[in-house]
Formats: structure tokens, C-alpha cells, sequence
């Protein structure tokens, strides 16, 4: 077996392999450090920052950053649990988000994560910004809740390796762009993937809808992150 | 157009692909669908990839632009110099809004964030042509000639100083050197250093360099001697060195005056860092502002290459070593070290990651030194002097001098190269400057100082700078500094991170609240709490950098932000109904605010 590594999160003692970012080795310990642009099996990206998490008096992203022998990680402290509450917060302004109206209601990660930090009102003012609907032949483009998580870039590639989706524009108005030629040939199969990646209900497979009722969905049964503090 | 041949031209290189659509562009005024179909075809991207990119930077663009393309610079020192008249002469003597194109199409009206002119506002750049100390006479002439038709560099009626008036550069830019110090206006023979660096062994050039104490200038300060041994000690089939020419934090103009006056220095440090790690490339990433100085610099490098300085066996010594330059487009970030390698790969020019470091996986994910032009100027000089000689001069920790790029509010605004350990109030008497509010060290991403902080020193371990100094008297009104600042920072923004884009956004709002007279003593610990979100959780420096201008003139100016908060009430909507109505109200006569106070 190769050499574990040892830290420690919030002064509990780890192990971990070398070579893991602190997001895999905290759960390979039973430890969740929420995610959201992260996406197991993709290559991070580190967009939303909300797996951040103090090492040593410094703040980095525990999606994207490397372990290393020694780390001492908060991931329970208050300023760290509320700066993230903070950013799930700054995602709801930055959007349109109105859930009782969505079609991911209840299997969406950044509903889910809101109800995890328990937002009832977000301390920040909404921005209210105009952001459009976008239609292609085997899925909608809902701009108003996508939160630029880039996972469809990561996931979704045409079969030469071009990218069906990319960013555009800069700063706050930085938009998901899907390349039209490409997306047209999407099959079925890879346009139901994009809409399971997505993180919230910004891609959605067109002519399918509610198939299973809210009340009764991923995050209504079991509350995210359930998933990793239970196998402690 | 023939897009396939300009394709060729750059051998389907899609690190290139930022040079393509700018060749496209400065041909056609605009890339066209047509352009970006072909342009991504040939190189096997996407659509949405190319338009990814142009989007991404300030000078490319998608849409048809006027025949002249007026980009106005929007910093502060441009505003205090009346850059408000001068675009309302534009407006006016063009006929629409900044944003838009002139119903003849003739002009294009742009904003843009500093273009490194701050000692001679307000500047603006007109089809790649630098204008500088703009006035409503002056525009009005310059809109005569472009009905005329004349082109743009034949509007340049008198030259600048120094290279300035070289028949490559022809720009009216003033290099404003008011005072040369030692190291980068030394005594300086070019050829010198690199022929005695060859001498020695790569390992003794990076212990001279660390002997010197050389932190970087670029801002980070880190120790270049170092970070070429790390260099040199990864594997990798090339190696690279990089100089960051992108100069892009508000008020800084030093590395353009280099570039102009002292460009073999900083091209001889760049041949030395390549002997140093163990490159046989260098790339000089300009800043598309800087474009004037292209030609220029290329007839440099030649000369260079003639002398036997660059190019095959330098020095007759066996070493490789030659310099190529690649232009930005348009984006601050793109001075972040990794965003600039991006960039100079072709691809919008967002941060990565770190680890791996540039030095690890940099230029083509291969080892890469990145280094600002001022450090590889000095790194020159040290070489031919000395490590003993560098460190006699500044302070312990901060050894040698540092060009500082000085504007605002004071008699002498220019280049002057000082030794670290200056403090405030001496700069402040050398420039001219007088009844001092404030100073901004270090740009928007620095620190806002108050008159109790001008026995500080300008040096890494008090008050670092990348060189940008703003002196604002007291006659301006800070909390429009912030907003300019603030307005830029959302405004380069990447976009990438979520308390970066948005977190910047509502920082703004929170100012403005405050700014107004609506903020509450509550508004001003959420606007500090929400500052110290952004610096926490952003991905890059921009971000971890960008609440600075609120947070630092909260510190030094406390007393200014008090006075504009409601002490009484403990909370005041961001709203103000009444106010939103008042004009509602006048004209139909009926008081608002009385029937809701009586209702
Ligand atoms: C947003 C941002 C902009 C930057 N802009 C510049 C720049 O224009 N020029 C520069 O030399 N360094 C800039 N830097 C610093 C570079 O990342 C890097 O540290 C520097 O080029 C290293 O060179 P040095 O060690 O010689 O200073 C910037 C950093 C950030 C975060
Ligand atoms: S995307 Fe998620 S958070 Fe946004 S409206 Fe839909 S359910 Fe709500
Ligand atoms: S569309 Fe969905 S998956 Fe793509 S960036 Fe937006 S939120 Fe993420
Ligand atoms: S999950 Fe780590 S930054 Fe988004
Ligand atoms: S977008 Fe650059 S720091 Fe976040």
C-alpha cells in the first residue's frame, strides 16, 4: 500500500492517498465539504467556490487543491460554514431562480445546498438580471438559472472533441454559448446526460417534464451530502 | 475575403488564434459569422469556442465597428483630468452615445479601462493610434479629419520624446522621466550582460540574481532568483521564459517607458533568465494598448539578432536564445501569470489553478518563468554590476530601486526610479504635490493611504506597488475614486468564480447605498463582511484584490464613510419610494410623500 497521507479536518486525524484534492480525501473519511460546480469523474474547475475551506489560515478550494502531509483543515468553522452560505446566497441574486416553478425542484443541487444552510431570505439584494431562454432541437437553455458551473463544457463533447458548450462574454455577463451546429446532433441519450449534470434546472430536455412528482425527488428524500456523512 | 490564407499564414497554429482574428479584424473592421465559421473549421474548434474567445477581450469583435474606432480611456486620472467634457465633445461632434457606431458608420465610440497614459489624460486610442491630452478643441479636429478621411496616424501632429519620435513609433506619447536612478536609466551598454552571464554557468547567474535579492516588480514580489531555479529544475522537453508586458493595474505606465527607452535591457534579461532555466524561447506578451510599440520592438530584436545578442550562438558561446512577441486584446486578468499564458495560447484569458505553478506546467503546459519587464530590466543590470552593488542601494529587504509611474493630483506627474524606503511624504515633495487627501499605492488592487500613513515607505515589507502611485488632493471627492475603481473591477472581472463576478456586483450596490446617504452603521459591517468574502473565497488575485478600494479607504477614511451613514435608524431600504416617484409626482402635481405620511 502506498504511503497515506495524515491531516486533520476540523482536528479530527485523516489518511488519505497522496495525489487525492482535499474534497476526495475529506470524503474518503466520512467528511463533506459541500460542492457544486464540482462533478465526480470530471476534471475540476474550482468556479463556485463553495467547497472552500481554510488550511493552515489560508482559504482554498478543496475541489481543486492537492492534500498534502500536515494540512490543517477548518471545514466546520462558523466564518468558513458562513462565507459559504454567503456564495450559495450571491448564486440566488445573481439569477432568476423560482423554484416551485422548476422542473428540477427537488433534484437541484443549489436548491438543495440552500435548504442544507437553511436560506430562507438571501442577505444580499436581488439583481434581478435580464437573462433569456434559449431553444435547441433536444433541450431548453434556461440562462436564468444556469450558475456557471461549466460542468455541461466539461461533460458534453462532440464525438471529434469539439465543444458543444463554452463561456462567452466576460464578468457578470458571462453566458453558457452552445454551438448550434453541434447541439443539433446530440442524440437523445447525450442530451439527457447534459440535463442530469446540470447541477440546477438550466438544461432541460424538451417534451419530458415531471415525470416524477416533487415531493418525491433525490433531495426531498435524503438532504445533500447525507449521502457521505452516513457511511461514517 | 480569403480567410484560408491568413489560416495558412499562421500554420493553423490554434495558439495563434488570438494574432488570426485580429488580423481578420483590422481587415474587415469586425469578424464576421462567415470568419468565425471558416477560422473554427480550419482549426478544428467549435463555433462557440471562437466566439468564446472573441467575446472574451475589450478589442475584438463580433459585431461591424465604425471605420474609425475611438476607445476612450474611463480611469480615474483621465476623469480628473476632464474626460467628462472630452466625451461629451465626442458625442456631440459624432452624433451618438458611447457604445455605439455613428448612423454613417464612419465612427465607433468605445470605453476602455487604463490604457497607460495616466501622466497625460484624458488619452484615448483611435484605430490602434495613441492620443493623449484630449481636450473638446482637440476632438473636434481630430472628427474633421476622420470626415476627411485621413488616417489615423497621419493625425499625430507632433511626436513625443525619445524613441517616441522613432519613424517606427510615430506616437505623440510623452515618456515623462523626471527622475533616472541607478538600475533601469543606469549607465547601461547593451551586449555587456549577456556576454558575461554566458560566461559563467547558468547556476551562478541564479545565484547572483538571489545574492541580489531581486523580488519581482510585477506586484507579487517574489523572488525572481528563485522562481528561475524552480524553473530550471523541472523536466520538460522546452522551456520558456515569459515577460509580462501587460501592465494593466490602473496607474501604472512604467514597463511602456521601459519598453520604449530601455528595450534591449529588458530583452538581454530576457535572454539571460532563458540561459538561467534553460529555455532557447522567450515570449514578450504586450499588451494590445502597447501596439504602437510593436514595430518597434521587432526592429529591436532584429538589430538584436544582427548583433549577435539573440538568435543562433549567442556571444559565440553555443546558446540558443530567441524573442517573439505575442499581443494581448484586451483584459486585465490577462497580467495574472496564468491568464497570460492562456492568452498567449490562444484561449480566453482566464487563471488557472494553482498547483501546478507556471514554473511547473506554464507556456504549453511546459516550464515557464514569468517576469515583468521592470524585474528582467533589472536582472540585466545586476549582472553587469553586481549583487553587492544592488543591495548597497534601498533597504534590507527590499534591495534596489523601482520604477514608480506617478499621476494625479501634483506638479510633476511622470517616471521616477527611487530606491525602496522612499517614504510617502518624500515622493510626495519630489513630485510637486500639494494639500494631499490621499494617495493610492499600488493601484485599485493596492491601498488607499491617508495623510497619518505618509511616513510609510514604499518598499515590500510596508507598502509594496507594482509601480502605480495616485495622488488625489483635497479638493476630490473620494467616494467617486471608489466607484471608478469598483466600476473596473466588475467590469474585468473574468467571470469565472462566483464571489468574483457577482460578489463585486453587489459590493458596488452596497457602496452606492452608502454613497447616497442610505446606508446604516449596519451597511457598513456588511459592506467590510462582504469585502472579506471576496478577498477569501475568489479563485485569483483580481478577485482576492478587487474589494480593496472599499476596504482600505474604510480604513484610512473611516470618518468619511460615517458621516454619510444614518446613525438613528437602524435600517433604511435600498429603495427610496419617494425618491423613485419625485419626478412622477411633479408632474402630475400630487404630493407622494405627504398622502403617505397622513395616510
Ligand atoms: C489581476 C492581476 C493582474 C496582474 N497584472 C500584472 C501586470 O500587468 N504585469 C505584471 O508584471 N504582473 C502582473 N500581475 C502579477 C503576475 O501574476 C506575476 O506575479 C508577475 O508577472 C510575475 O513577475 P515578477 O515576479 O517579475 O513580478 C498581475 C496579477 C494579477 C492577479
Ligand atoms: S435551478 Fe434550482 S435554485 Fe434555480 S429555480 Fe430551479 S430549483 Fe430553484
Ligand atoms: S448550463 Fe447547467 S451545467 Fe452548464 S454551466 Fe450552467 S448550470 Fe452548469
Ligand atoms: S466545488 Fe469547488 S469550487 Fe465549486
Ligand atoms: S473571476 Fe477572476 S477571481 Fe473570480
Amino acid at each position: 500500500m502506498p504511503d497515506k497521507i495524515k491531516f486533520t479536518v476540523d482536528g479530527k486525524e485523516c489518511q488519505a492517498e497522496a495525489g487525492m484534492t482535499i474534497y476526495e480525501a475529506a470524503k474518503a473519511n466520512g467528511i463533506y465539504i459541500p460542492v457544486l460546480c464540482h462533478y465526480e469523474g470530471l476534471k475540476p474547475v474550482g468556479s463556485c467556490r463553495i467547497c472552500s475551506v481554510r488550511v493552515n489560515g489560508r482559504w482554498m478550494a478543496a475541489c481543486t487543491q492537492p492534500v498534502t502531509p500536515g494540512m490543517v483543515i477548518e471545514n466546520a468553522s462558523p466564518d468558513v460554514e458562513e462565507y459559504r452560505k454567503a456564495i450559495i446566497e450571491m448564486l440566488f441574486v445573481e439569477g432568476n431562480h423560482f423554484c416551485p416553478a422548476c422542473e428540477k425542484s427537488g433534484n437541484c443541487e443549489l436548491q438543495a445546498l440552500a435548504y442544507r444552510y437553511q436560506i430562507l431570505v438571501p442577505q444580499f439584494p436581488y439583481l434581478f438580471p435580464k437573462k433569456d431562454i434559449e431553444a435547441f432541437p433536444k433541450f431548453l437553455l434556461e440562462h436564468n438559472r444556469c450558475v456557471q458551473c461549466q460542468r455541461c463544457i466539461r461533460a458534453i463533447q462532440a464525438p471529434d472533441g469539439k465543444k458543444v458548450f463554452a463561456m462567452k462574454h466576460r464578468s457578470g455577463r458571462v453566458r453558457i454559448n452552445v454551438d448550434r451546429k453541434l447541439a443539433a446532433r446530440l442524440s437523445d441519450e447525450e442530451a439527457q446526460k447534459a440535463m442530469d449534470i446540470c447541477p440546477v434546472g438550466a438544461i432541460l430536455r424538451k417534451e419530458v417534464g415531471f415525470r416524477i412528482p416533487i415531493g418525491r425527488r433525490k433531495y426531498d428524500r435524503r438532504p445533500i451530502g447525507s449521502e457521505i456523512e452516513e457511511k461514517k | 475575403m480569403n480567410y484560408k490564407k491568413i489560416l495558412q499564414k499562421y500554420r493553423k497554429d490554434r495558439t495563434r488564434l488570438i494574432e488570426i482574428l485580429k488580423e481578420i479584424q483590422a481587415r474587415e473592421g469586425h469578424i464576421s459569422e462567415k470568419a468565425i465559421i471558416c477560422v473554427a473549421d480550419e482549426l478544428g474548434l467549435s463555433r462557440a469556442e471562437v466566439e468564446g474567445v472573441i467575446s472574451f477581450y475589450h478589442f475584438l469583435s463580433a459585431r461591424p465597428l465604425g471605420k474609425y474606432v475611438v476607445y476612450l480611456n474611463n480611469s480615474i486620472t483621465a476623469e480628473m483630468a476632464g474626460r467628462e467634457k472630452v466625451a461629451l465633445a465626442w458625442e456631440r461632434e459624432i452624433g451618438c452615445r458611447f457604445g455605439q457606431t455613428s448612423e454613417d458608420g464612419l465612427v465607433t465610440l468605445l470605453e476602455t479601462s487604463c490604457i497607460g497614459m495616466n501622466d497625460q489624460e484624458p488619452a484615448a486610442i483611435i484605430n490602434g493610434v495613441v492620443f493623449t491630452s484630449l481636450n473638446p478643441d482637440k476632438v473636434k479636429k481630430l472628427v474633421g479629419w476622420m470626415r476627411e478621411g485621413r488616417a489615423a496616424e497621419d493625425m499625430v501632429e507632433e511626436t513625443g520624446d525619445g524613441a517616441n519620435g522613432h519613424e517606427l513609433v510615430r506616437a505623440m506619447v510623452r515618456n515623462n522621466i523626471r527622475k533616472t536612478g541607478p538600475v533601469v536609466f543606469g549607465e547601461y551598454v547593451p551586449g555587456q550582460a549577456i556576454g558575461k552571464a554566458l560566461e559563467t554557468t547558468p547556476e551562478c547567474v541564479i545565484d547572483e540574481v538571489k545574492r541580489a535579492n531581486l523580488l519581482g516588480r510585477g506586484g507579487a514580489g517574489f523572488p525572481t532568483g528563485l522562481k528561475w531555479e524552480f524553473c530550471r529544475k523541472e523536466k520538460g522537453e522546452q522551456h520558456f521564459v515569459i515577460c509580462n508586458a501587460d501592465e494593466g493595474e490602473p496607474g501604472t505606465f512604467k514597463d511602456r517607458v521601459i519598453l520604449t527607452e530601455r528595450p534591449e535591457m529588458v530583452f538581454e534579461g530576457m535572454a539571460i533568465a532563458g540561459y538561467a532555466v534553460g529555455a532557447r524561447l522567450g515570449i514578450l506578451y504586450l499588451r494590445h494598448e502597447y501596439t504602437y510599440l510593436r514595430r518597434y520592438l521587432e526592429h529591436v530584436l532584429q538589430k538584436m539578432r544582427e548583433q549577435g545578442w539573440l538568435g543562433k550562438n549567442i556571444a559565440g558561446r553555443g546558446f540558443d536564445f530567441d524573442i517573439e512577441i505575442k499581443m494581448g486584446a484586451g483584459a486585465y486578468v490577462c497580467g495574472e501569470e496564468s491568464a497570460l499564458i492562456e492568452s498567449a495560447e490562444g484561449k480566453r484569458g482566464e487563471p488557472r489553478d494553482r498547483p501546478p505553478f507556471p514554473v511547473q506546467k506554464g507556456y504549453l503546459n511546459l516550464p515557464s518563468t514569468v517576469n515583468n519587464v521592470e524585474t528582467l530590466a533589472t536582472a540585466t543590470q545586476i549582472i553587469t554590476r553586481g549583487a553587492s552593488w544592488f543591495r548597497s542601494m534601498g533597504t534590507p529587504v527590499s534591495a534596489g530601486t523601482k520604477l514608480l509611474s506617478v499621476s494625479g493630483d501634483c506638479e510633476r506627474p511622470g517616471i521616477y526610479e527611487v530606491e525602496y524606503g522612499l517614504t510617502v511624504k518624500e515622493l510626495l515633495e519630489m513630485v510637486g504635490a500639494k494639500d494631499t487627501l490621499a494617495v493610492q499605492v499600488g493601484g485599485p488592487s493596492g491601498n488607499c493611504i491617508s495623510e497619518a500613513g505618509f511616513g510609510r515607505k514604499i518598499c515590500f515589507s510596508d507598502l509594496p506597488t507594482g509601480g502605480s502611485i495616485i495622488i488625489f488632493n483635497r479638493g476630490r471627492d473620494l467616494f467617486s475614486v471608489v466607484r471608478n475603481f469598483l466600476d473596473f473591477f466588475i467590469e474585468e472581472s473574468c467571470g469565472w468564480c462566483v464571489p468574483c463576478r457577482a460578489g463585486n456586483v453587489l459590493l458596488k450596490k452596497k457602496f452606492e447605498k452608502i454613497a447616497s446617504g442610505l446606508g446604516t452603521v449596519q451597511d457598513l459591517k456588511e459592506i467590510e463582511a462582504w469585502g472579506k468574502i471576496i478577498k477569501s473565497m475568489s479563485r485569483c488575485g483580481l478577485g482576492q484584490t478587487s474589494p480593496n478600494p472599499v476596504l482600505t479607504t474604510l480604513a484610512s477614511f473611516r470618518e468619511l464613510y460615517e458621516s454619510r451613514v444614518n446613525k438613528e435608524a437602524d435600517f433604511i431600504p435600498e429603495f427610496d419610494l419617494s425618491r423613485a416617484v419625485a419626478e412622477a409626482s411633479a408632474i402630475t402635481g400630487r404630493k407622494f410623500q405627504e398622502e403617505q405620511d397622513h395616510a
